[in-house]
């Protein structure tokens, strides 16, 4: 009996002792939402009509990708994230009316946005002045220089895309004198302006600038004055349509100088507006678009491979630039928040301290002086051949 | 009457003697390259004219303004993109089935929007062509989305060269074109009894009534024939200019400024205010800062209408009785 007894003793503590583990086994295995606790909201103001549709669309594509991957795991640290999406309709002054709804009548933690430059210097100065993070998915330089306390940015910016442009002029093709010819709108006109500022610092001459309209079809009268000068090199800045347009009237003309675009034809779209007139353009882009420059089993690689996967079977699509940035803007946050939770100061003080978080357009590194998160050696120059992306090795 | 005749007769000979000149002038100065841009200026230029002769045909019967005259080029070359380009329709057949179902669209909506408003004013008309050409550009982006679409040139890529200058062979099916399109419609509304009729029936409704042409039937047959014309345009340009959504806005307006140089109404008058307004924004294109291009383009509108408020071309108005 007294034998009896210990064994049974044993056997119950062992049987909880193994309930215990299995349960807890259990838990790590299916570590679930608990609904019980508060849902962490953010905001997300995006271009999901207008003209910059084409940028809003894969952005909140890959927010509700994200949004499914964290609520099917644990959320951010059992409390479950819902992604409040508004459509600016490509104008700022909506982006702006958006920005104030979220942060006032959602009360969301920190906001995702926009797609554009100039809706998101219609949102700035609301983020700032309610102390709520703004993570954009934007590129125009003059968002995060000057330093904003409470604006962050995703994507490359333009200053990158031209430091690296400049560096490719100066390093591989070693050319001393080139000609700008830009789209007059805001992107042709801040990229030419900018140019023209810092080719003298890469000893590199702008011998003659041009513009075109963004709906123009014919660019051969500036092409032909281009041609006129001692350019050794041209450098388009400008969105599709027109630097096909470019690329095509080059080959009619006969003109046969390197073009090098900008970030802005880093799709697919051009190669299939310009035809084989595409081929030998050579433009910068995050390493994104060529998987195989991302070095082999890094976190890195192994984030957007897996990020294509997923968003292939989940939209039947493939990712793009901006999938990336709207992906990477809604990781900073929730990654942010698993040390801060949905504290507004908080959550953007912790969002400043990210370091070498792993992104889909790269790793990400944010300080008091710096908002943009990558460096422009995230960017890679490609050159299209045969209609297809190949990295230009840089030399 | 007799003096203003004159008058307006020596202005007309002073812009053609000043295009003359400058034309002459860019070619002494800039030799080859200055003739490139005279030839890629009359590419430019009968695009606009192709557009502008849409204008025309709705204008002279009946006294409409259609603002909705891009947005049928822009649905020609997205109709053509997804039936031949995508869809492997041979490309004749394709280019009849789209310019038809254009046309069945401009009737369409003529009956649609226009007729029911027959008894308001033609301003009234005016605004609702706005919202037409809104619904159509929406409705285009819905269903194409908004990137921009390719379509094969009709003869190749390969540029022909002649005295230095380099033109890709699609600008002569535009040019073309543009030249088969202006007799057609000259003749049209010169030498038919129905054309004659429907140019009547926009200055005087009974009248034209009389000899059994209606306004209702006027106005029909126009949108009829302008969607046509501009779907048929649309289809032609767009392998030099791309298609896509938005193309309309732009086609419109500059195929309107080319209507109002060459004078609303007048069908040679389109292809010349087309020809001139492209002529000039290359050559202003090539000598100055390429920004300034579309200010002196309109600039020289300006002054056009100013001096010559008919147009190049056009009549000026008589309301005899």
């Amino acid at each position: 009996m007294e034998i009896n007894k210990s064994t049974t003793k044993v056997l119950v503590l062992a049987t909880c002792l193994m309930v215990a583990v299995s349960l807890s086994a259990i838990g790590c295995g299916q570590q679930k939402v608990d609904t019980s606790k508060e849902v962490f909201k953010i905001g997300a103001v995006l271009s999901l009509s207008g003209p910059a549709a084409p940028l809003g669309q894969p952005e909140q594509r890959a927010l509700m990708l994200l949004q499914d991957n964290l609520n099917s795991g644990a959320g951010v640290n059992g409390h479950k994230v819902e992604f409040i999406f508004e459509d600016d309709e490509s104008q700022p002054e909506k982006a702006k009316a958006a920005i104030t709804r979220l942060i006032n009548q959602e009360k969301v933690a920190a906001v995702i946005g926009s797609s554009t430059t100039g809706a998101t210097l219609a949102m700035a100065p609301v983020a700032q002045s309610s102390k709520v993070a703004l993570v954009c998915c934007a590129a125009g330089t003059k968002i995060t220089q000057p330093v904003v306390s409470y604006v962050f940015r995703t994507p490359p910016t333009d200053s990158m895309a031209i430091t690296k442009v400049l560096d490719y002029l100066k390093g591989t093709l070693k050319v001393k004198k080139i000609a700008i010819l830009h789209d007059s709108n805001a992107f042709g006109t801040g990229g030419a302006d900018e140019l023209s500022q810092k080719a003298p610092g890469s000893g590199i001459e702008v011998v003659s600038r041009e513009s075109y309209g963004s709906t123009d079809t014919d660019m051969t009268a500036q092409l032909t004055k281009i041609k006129g000068t001692p350019a050794q090199a041209i450098v388009v800045w400008g969105t599709n349509p027109g630097p096909a347009s470019i690329a095509k009237n080059m080959q009619q003309l006969g003109i046969t100088i390197p073009f090098i675009g900008s970030h802005g034809i880093a799709n697919k779209k051009f190669i299939e507006l310009a035809g084989p007139a595409a081929n030998g353009v050579v433009f910068p882009a995050g390493k994104l678009l060529i998987p195989s420059s991302i070095t082999e089993g890094s976190d890195w690689r192994k984030a957007v491979d897996e990020f294509a996967k997923e968003y292939k079977a989940k939209y039947n699509m493939e990712t793009d630039t901006f999938a990336a940035h709207g992906y990477d803007a809604g990781l900073l946050i929730t990654t942010a928040m698993k040390t801060a939770g949905n504290d507004r100061v908080k959550l953007r003080d912790q969002i400043e301290q990210t370091e070498g978080v792993v992104g889909i357009d790269g790793v990400f590194t944010y300080s008091p002086t710096n908002h943009d998160g990558l460096k422009t050696s995230d960017l890679i120059m490609i050159e299209i051949n045969n209609g297809a992306w190949a990295e230009i090795k840089s030399s | 009457m007799g003096r203003t005749d004159r008058k307006q007769k020596m202005l007309l000979l002073g812009s053609a003697v000043f295009f003359c000149v400058v034309v002459v002038a860019t070619l002494i100065f800039k030799g080859s390259t200055g003739f490139q841009w005279i030839m890629s200026g009359l590419t430019v230029g009968s695009i606009y004219a192709l557009i502008a002769m849409g204008f025309s045909v709705i204008y002279s019967s009946t006294h409409v303004i259609n603002f909705a005259q891009g947005e049928f080029s822009m649905l020609g070359g997205m109709l053509m993109y997804t039936l031949s380009t995508r869809g492997g329709v041979p490309p004749l057949l394709g280019f009849l089935l789209a310019v038809l179902m254009v046309t069945a669209l401009g009737a369409g909506l003529e009956r649609a929007t226009i007729h029911p408003l027959r008894d308001q004013s033609v301003i009234t008309v005016i605004i609702v062509t706005i919202g037409i050409s809104i619904f159509l550009r929406a409705l285009a982006k819905w269903i194409w989305g908004t990137d921009p679409v390719k379509i094969a040139s009709f003869s190749g890529d390969s540029p022909v060269r002649f005295l230095g200058a380099a033109v890709v062979p699609q600008s002569f099916w535009v040019f073309g074109f543009a030249i088969l399109a202006v007799i057609l419609v000259f003749l049209f509304f010169n030498r038919t009894l129905m054309g004659k009729g429907m140019r009547a029936a926009a200055n005087n409704a009974d009248a034209a009534s009389l000899v059994g042409i209606s306004t209702s039937t006027s106005s029909l047959v126009a949108w009829t024939i302008a969607s046509g014309l501009g779907a048929a345009a649309g289809i032609v340009i767009a392998p030099i200019s791309f298609a896509s959504y938005s193309v309309g806005t732009m086609l419109g307006l500059k195929g309107f400024s080319s209507a109002i140089l060459g004078g609303l109404g007048s069908a040679p008058g389109a292809v010349v205010g087309g020809l001139v307004l492209g002529v000039l924004e290359t050559i202003t294109a090539g000598v100055f800062p390429s920004g300034y291009k579309d200010a002196v383009a309109f600039l020289i509108l300006i002054l056009v209408l100013l001096v010559r408020p008919q147009g190049l071309l056009g009549k000026p108005e008589d309301v005899k009785v």
